[in-house]
């Protein structure tokens, strides 16, 4: 440390004692938005979960892409729009996504109790509830963009791939609009339980060995089909979004006995009840 | 002005707080001493709503700062310099602390070069030295302009220059009719810094009152005296009812009285002196004397 000589004391501006203080929402949000983007491993995470969520479709649509010639005609009289729509988003980036937008997210709420940054930010906004709702919106909305982008990209790229067999298929296909959306909002849903994990837990990496068994661990545990773990398993996001992009009466592998209607309320299960943990849980506790 | 009334946290079956009743008041600093584990830290995070009170209140300008939406303009602290992330330059973390209370962007740039950090306000705080971090978190404390602040063990790894640097800004702080609360554990770094003293152990008041009457209870002066006579000096001074003790074959050790007087003595009887000294016992002796003392009481407490 050189430069920080002492500075004559000058009277302070005092913005304080002339005005009210303005109790505005947006000002926590903006606040957030902040702390986020001023960090620089804020892009990096970003960064890195883009390339490997696309990566892992775009290398699959282009084994699709080099073992068409080879495909039988049964599979190449499905090819579209089942193969086709599988490819546009695959499974195994489905996996990664969750994971990463988790891990991310989490990070949201538990470096700042890994720092012990929370207490300077609620000795600074008493009003909890208000800075943790201001997180789940900045994160809602970062994450859906972030969703939308990379299942975007990944569904433009690999359906021109497939084109090139003339085996693609375009967004207005019919269900191809809801699989990307499917795809999508797992960001934000994912996002959101890992903060919610984060607002629980508070401790970094037992956040993400968490994140980790609810996303990965339990939903291949369940794979068997008796009552109490198929009624676990339909309860997983992974799951639901295995059942959304189901086109029609689909037949085959995967969550049959689940209901289009029942895959979105488990999306909607989880946002919601990872924003009321996320919430109300920090406002309650010692920091 | 702090209000702290029954105050009293406990954590399972261990007390850190025991029924605290103290008023911080405005214009003054007031230093919050007592010996590591005292409790000081506990009260701190109280008064700023972090912990929640076992029992008992405390309000700040009249009201529980929890329920402040929006607390930089209210009170300003400085708890641990290390509650920051390190990976935020300096004027990111504070931009983003001001952004959430509505504090114009510009106030940043000058409390940051209040403090003496203009030059590192885009370096990353994990770089910094403790030091540094102690005046960042100072910058922070003053980001809202506030009346009340709050300062936990703040001369920590502070070079010379700077804890000089802070006694000062706490001074003309408090001389602009804020409260100023400094907690410590060495009365050393009070005894310039504080006007006023709030001194606990284990939880529990052990004294509120000012630095001058503080320093009263320690002027208990004993006189060291050395004598070749040290035999019959000390006869002598029996004989006037004064305590004397032998601390060496030509030493004494006088209690009680000044050092003129026992000089005094000593020329009437033709006592030669080599030596005469005057130890008036420190604020620092003074300290240690007061919370021993709660720490014997205390083991004496069946809880």
């Amino acid at each position: 440390m050189t430069t920080t000589t002492a500075p004559t004391l000058t009277p302070v501006e005092r913005p304080a004692a002339t005005r009210t203080p303005r109790v505005r929402f947006r000002d926590l949000v903006a606040a957030e938005w902040i702390k986020l983007w001023s960090l620089r491993s804020t892009k990096w995470s970003f960064l890195a979960a883009a390339f490997v969520v696309l990566g892992e479709n775009l290398l699959s649509a282009w084994g699709d892409y080099s073992n068409y010639p080879d495909y039988s005609a049964k599979i190449k009289a499905v090819f579209v729009p089942y193969w086709a729509l599988g490819d546009a988003f695959n499974d195994g980036s489905a996996f990664l996504l969750v994971i990463a937008a988790g891990a991310i997210g989490a990070n949201l709420v538990v470096n700042e109790y890994g720092t012990r940054l929370i207490r300077t930010t609620f000795a600074a906004v008493p009003a909890r509830r208000s800075v943790m709702a201001a997180k789940v919106v900045l994160a809602t909305g970062v994450f859906v963009v972030f969703g939308a982008l990379i299942v975007g990209v990944s569904f433009w790229a690999d359906e021109a791939i497939l084109s090139l067999r003339h085996a693609g298929l375009s967004i207005g296909y019919p269900g191809a609009l809801r699989v990307t959306v499917a795809a999508a909002l797992l960001a934000p849903i994912a996002a959101l339980i890992g903060m919610a994990i984060g607002a629980v837990v508070r401790h970094p990496a037992t956040t993400m060995v968490l994140l980790i068994v609810l996303n990965v661990v339990v939903p291949a545990l369940l794979l068997d089909q008796r009552r109490l773990s198929a009624t676990i398993d339909e309860a997983m996001p992974i799951t639901a979004w295995a059942r959304l992009p189901a086109i029609g009466d689909q037949t085959g592998p995967g969550p049959i006995g689940m209901s289009m209607a029942h895959a979105w309320i488990v999306y909607a299960a989880w946002a919601v009840v990872s924003v009321i943990v996320t919430v109300v849980v920090p406002a309650r506790r010692d920091v | 002005m702090i209000e702290i009334q029954e105050l009293t946290k406990r954590y399972g079956g261990k007390t850190a707080v025991d029924g605290l009743t103290v008023t911080v008041r405005p214009g003054h600093v007031t230093g919050f001493l007592g010996p590591n584990g005292a409790g000081k830290s506990t009260t701190l995070r109280m008064i700023i709503g972090l912990n929640r009170p076992t029992g008992g209140s405390v309000t700040v300008q009249g009201r529980p700062h929890a329920s402040n939406p929006r607390g930089l303009w209210y009170v300003g602290a400085l708890l641990d310099a290390s509650e920051v992330h390190g990976g935020r330059s300096a004027s990111g973390h504070l931009r983003a602390l001001a952004r959430s209370n509505d504090i114009p962007r510009a106030r940043v740039a000058e409390v940051l070069a209040q403090v003496g950090l203009a030059d590192a306000a885009n370096r990353r705080i994990g770089g910094f030295s403790l030091g540094m971090k102690q005046r960042l978190g100072i910058a922070a404390a003053l980001l809202g302009d506030p009346q009340v602040l709050l300062f936990d063990e703040p001369f920590n790894g502070l070079d010379p220059e700077g804890v000089r640097w802070v006694r000062g800004l706490f001074r003309q702080l408090a001389a602009e009719g804020r409260t100023v609360f400094v907690s410590s554990h060495l009365m050393s770094e009070m005894q310039h810094t504080a006007d006023h003293l709030v001194v606990i152990g284990r939880g529990r008041l052990i004294a509120d009152e000012s630095l001058s009457d503080f320093a009263a209870r320690s002027v208990r002066p004993t006189v060291s005296v050395a004598t070749p006579d040290a035999v019959r000096f000390a006869e002598i001074l029996r004989e006037q009812g004064v305590r004397v003790q032998s601390t060496g074959v030509q030493t004494l050790e006088v209690a009680d009285l000044a050092a003129a007087r026992v000089g005094e003595l000593a020329f009437t009887h033709r006592v030669q002196l080599h030596e005469l000294t005057t130890h008036a016992t420190s604020l620092e002796e003074a300290f240690m004397d007061l919370t021993a003392d709660s720490v014997e009481y205390l083991a004496g407490d069946p809880r």
